[in-house]
């Protein structure tokens, strides 16, 4: 294995097909050890750049290289360093779990003499030892999603993608599928695309958020709400007048909106939404400010917009940029 | 996936049932009334039903199916080449078709041993026969696997396959047949089909004949339809 600090590396890819341009310019690299999750909407062109990544689709243009290596010139070398699961993980239907595994291993040219062991520490590792002599068509969709995932990681591959490994699964499979990969952190870098949004943000390190063939987003899910969203929210239920009170929370931050619910509730309470550009905590000093001015304060919460949210502002803006970009034409 | 697969056998017993069903009604011919030919000859004669219809049922699954299950996109990011996919389909495939033609042996062993007759077990005739098998199977295997790599649909593969197997087999011989392909004009065109006529290929092989030119035509037509069927699994790639 090479020893290039980055796992990952795509420099302006473009991919069309047909006329349409399913991947639009896109750059990332990925560092060794990490868990990336690749968000889009359906069609954003999440699988095509990761059909791209693992060699099984020509580039129109750009760059990707795999530790190091250039995905167009050495498609071998890249898929000797990649496991990857498809989108809807396609798998043979009439085969054991033990004889595809032992197939997989064979093609993915693992040693003979290494890989009963292997397979034995795989099925362990995605509990899938008690159904190693199924038929994988009579298996359940969460089995079945697990021996992809099982595949994907057999040869031990410094890196892996997974498309939508999560998809179709309940919830106590989701659990177990995360767990999985989230023990992989560290030793293999991970790329996985997914709809499930606290999925990603529980699993990953980083994320990418791609719309209509563009990076519209890229970072830690802390960052991107900061970066996307840039505001944090608290709620106060207060009992008083509340004119004094905003008036002095201007000098916390000149930007801060306050809003009020007009009429205060049958018990005197009223809702304060507070909104601000500051991201460190301000419970203490807003309930320090009502305290000051004898307000009563029944509950102080500060509510974490989720990476959903962040998403969904994200892809809008990318419209939005289209939709400005498009109009003046017509 | 062919050699595991449970439907194989099925498929194989039914092919050695029918078979040795043709078998008994050539001996049954052959008690009845003196014949010219040996019985090995006629049993080769019959080769383009199997050829027509075991080969496409054989090699329609091999590329069809990893294209429908999406297994090939598993297939296909392994440290493989398509060119060792197809060989690798083909290899089976061929190598399934043979064995099947290598177990019909045991009618003639059996015949042997009951009549007690060596004349039964003719050398010439059968290696002749088998020869051609083993030689024309390449290229029928190939147009087969050919087949299925033009389709995502096993039916279609497996019509196909049959139909280009019937024409090339079969048609053949019709227009080698026909009055109006003797005019003077058709002669170029004549000559193609008489090269490509399996049925002489065929008589040639069991008459002892080995002509080169035969198993040139096999085994390039062979690497023809291997090269095209490799070049069809990579196309879909590019426009998938």
């Amino acid at each position: 294995m090479s020893a290039a600090p980055t796992a990952i590396e795509v420099t302006r890819l473009i991919k069309t097909y047909g006329g349409v341009t399913a991947v639009n310019d896109i750059s990332f690299s990925v560092a060794r050890g990490e868990i990336i999750g690749f968000l889009g909407p359906n069609g954003a062109g999440k699988s095509t750049t990761m059909r791209i990544l693992t060699g099984y689709l020509p580039a129109s243009s750009g760059s990707v290289k795999i530790c190091g290596v250039p995905v167009a010139t050495q498609p071998d070398e890249i898929k000797r360093r990649i496991g990857y699961m498809p989108e809807n993980n396609p798998l043979p239907e009439d085969m054991r779990v033990s004889e595809f595994m032992y197939f997989r291993g064979r093609i993915k040219e693992v040693p003979r003499r290494k890989l009963g062991p292997r397979i034995d520490e795989v099925l362990e590792l995605c509990d899938l030892k008690r159904v190693r002599h199924k038929i994988i068509g009579q298996l359940s969709k969460g089995y079945r999603q697990r021996v992809g995932i099982a595949d994907a990681i057999l040869a031990e591959p410094p890196v892996i993608i997974m498309d939508e490994p999560t998809i179709g699964l309940d919830p106590h499979q989701i659990l177990i599928v995360r767990d999985l990969i989230a023990s992989l952190r560290g030793r293999m870098t991970v790329l996985i695309s997914s709809h499930i949004l606290p999925e990603i943000e529980m699993t990953c390190d980083r994320v990418l958020i791609i719309n209509q063939g563009r990076v519209v987003a890229q970072g830690t899910p802390a960052e991107l709400r900061r970066e996307i969203l840039g505001r944090s929210t608290y709620q106060l239920q207060i009992n008083g007048d509340p004119s004094e009170f905003t008036q002095a929370l201007a000098g916390l931050d000149p930007e801060m909106r306050v809003e009020v619910t007009a009429g205060a509730a049958s018990d005197g309470f009223r809702l304060v939404t507070i909104t601000t550009t500051r991201d460190d905590d301000l419970g203490e000093v807003l309930l320090g400010a009502c305290l000051a001015r004898g307000l009563r304060v029944r509950a102080l919460s500060r509510t974490t917009p989720t990476l959903e949210d962040v998403f969904l502002a994200a892809t809008r803006r990318s419209w939005d940029a289209v939709a400005t970009f498009q109009s003046p034409g017509k | 996936m062919l050699l595991v697969s449970p439907a194989t056998y099925v498929a194989a017993t039914l092919f050695l049932g029918f078979m040795g069903l043709i078998f008994t009604k050539i001996l049954e011919i052959y008690s009845s009334a003196p014949q010219e030919a040996s019985p090995a000859n006629v049993y080769f004669q019959l080769f383009w039903l199997p050829a027509c219809v075991m080969v496409p049922l054989l090699t329609m699954k091999c590329l069809a199916e990893e294209r429908r299950l999406g297994t090939i996109e598993t297939l296909l990011t392994t440290p493989v080449t398509t060119t060792e996919v197809v060989l690798a389909k083909f290899g089976a495939a061929y190598f399934l078709y043979t064995t099947l033609w290598a177990s019909t042996l045991g009618f003639f062993i059996i015949l042997k041993k009951f009549s007690g007759d060596a004349r039964f077990l003719d050398s010439g005739p059968l290696v002749g026969g088998f020869l051609f098998i083993a030689v024309s199977g390449l290229l029928f295997v190939a147009l087969g696997v050919l087949a299925s790599s033009v389709t995502s649909n096993q039916s279609v593969a497996g019509i196909l396959g049959c139909v280009m197997l019937a024409t090339l087999i079969l048609g053949g011989n019709a227009l080698s047949d026909s009055a109006w392909m003797t005019q003077g004009m058709l002669n170029p065109a004549k000559a193609v089909i008489d090269y490509g006529h399996v049925f002489s290929h065929r008589d040639d092989f069991t008459r002892g004949v080995i002509d080169s030119r035969h198993v040139l035509f096999y085994l390039s037509g062979t690497v023809l339809a291997l090269i095209f069927s490799i070049l069809s699994v990579e196309a879909k790639l590019l426009h998938a």
